[in-house]
């Protein structure tokens, strides 16, 4: 693509609208970046999408923003994936420093803590929802192996306060050994 | 030095979690409430709600609340970069390798052992944040008088009206937050 001004400003509004638009993070952004690169603006193809839909999950950190450096690596460099880096990142920074501000002055007022308290139940809920449909879909498969590593995941976070990062690091580490010793043997245990 | 922390520490949370969505929660946790007391469970508690509420990824939102809290708008600045680096890097190579290799069963596999184990941090996180809503910053104990009626009632009947209804999640804690509000403030 050709790295015109009108391009690099096209791909800044999108991403910061896609970014600013998009409630609830994480898969809703594939959807909507499909709509606006591949149906809206032409300038991917669908499978091409679907590519960095996958890889944009299967990286560490926000899928968006992993999503955004794909779309503006592969559109217009690295050049690109700045603009659209800077554009998904926006948003946020602006709505949360804005929210920052008025919560320090006014988390002491009695009707906001009030209010606070009651959307600590509604926020549990919602993270017990999420909790219940992941975890549905991890007994669905019917393997041993993962049920185990949820378990042991669990009580070594929750009752050891063993560091996420050292779970998470042994997990992903077994998880690929025994994902490399199925594919020699033909087994599946994940 | 703050800001190096801040750096170091939103370059952690942005290098480990895999899995999007709140999978993000647990180490933003680790790192801001365990490690380095920049937020109590309560304000931590307060950003997820804000975060949920608001566009945006939970880690970049954290980045700058907790930057903006602790630093100023430098600081805001500072933790995002140190969020967003690591996955940009990442992604980087791996759009490289994808097109040499195509299939890369290495991380297929690593992914494969993340999602239980996903499931359990976010789960572990939660937990703490429902300790907290029912029994309150002193955490659980036995007694009935110490359970906070209102909290149970209102988790209960989010949990079902999400499981049942599906409706979109700032529904239920608008609904949350303006009958336990009114509840807390009317109520003896």
């Amino acid at each position: 693509m050709k790295k015109s001004p009108g391009n690099y400003l096209q791909l800044f509004k999108s991403t910061f609208l896609l970014s600013a638009f998009t409630f609830g993070g994480g898969y809703v952004i594939i959807p909507l970046m499909k709509k606006t690169f591949v149906d809206e603006l032409g300038w991917l193809e669908e499978e091409e999408m679907l590519n960095i839909a996958a890889m944009a999950q299967s990286s560490p950190g926000a899928m968006a923003v992993n999503a955004a450096v794909l779309v503006g690596w592969r559109l217009l460099g690295l050049s690109g994936a700045l603009i659209s880096i800077l554009g998904t990142v926006l948003p946020p920074l602006i709505i949360l420093t804005v929210i920052s501000l008025f919560y320090d002055a006014f988390r002491t007022n009695v009707v906001v803590s009030a209010v606070l308290k009651g959307m600590m139940a509604g926020v549990s809920a919602v993270i017990f929802d999420v909790v219940i449909t992941m975890a549905g879909g991890v007994i669905e498969r019917k393997k041993l192996l993962p049920l185990l590593m949820l378990a042991g995941a669990f009580v070594a976070h929750y009752v050891l306060h063993v560091n996420v990062v050292f779970i998470i690091l042994f997990c992903g580490t077994l998880g690929a050994l025994i994902t490399l010793h199925d594919r020699k043997t033909g087994q599946e245990h994940i | 030095m703050i800001y190096l922390q801040l750096f170091l520490s939103f370059f952690q949370i942005g290098l480990f979690s895999f899995g999007g969505g709140m999978a993000a929660m647990p180490l933003i946790q680790n790192q801001v409430v365990d490690i380095h007391g920049w937020l109590t469970l309560t304000e931590f508690t307060d950003l997820i709600t804000i975060s949920e509420m608001t566009p945006g990824p939970i880690a970049i939102n954290s980045a700058t609340f907790v930057g903006t809290h602790i630093a100023g708008l430098p600081g805001a600045l500072i933790s995002t970069v140190g969020c967003v680096l690591p996955s940009t890097v990442f992604v980087s190579m791996l759009a490289w390798l994808y097109r040499k290799y195509r299939e890369l069963a290495v991380i297929q596999g690593a992914l494969a052992g993340l999602r239980p184990t996903i499931v359990a941090l976010i789960l572990s996180a939660g937990l703490s944040i429902l300790v907290l809503t029912i029994w309150g910053p002193d955490g659980f104990s036995w007694g009935i008088q110490s359970v906070d009626p209102v909290a149970v009632l209102l988790f209960v009947t989010g949990l079902f009206v999400l499981r049942k209804f599906k409706p979109n999640p700032i529904l239920v804690m608008v609904g949350s937050g303006v009958i336990g509000g009114a509840c807390y403030l009317l109520l003896p």
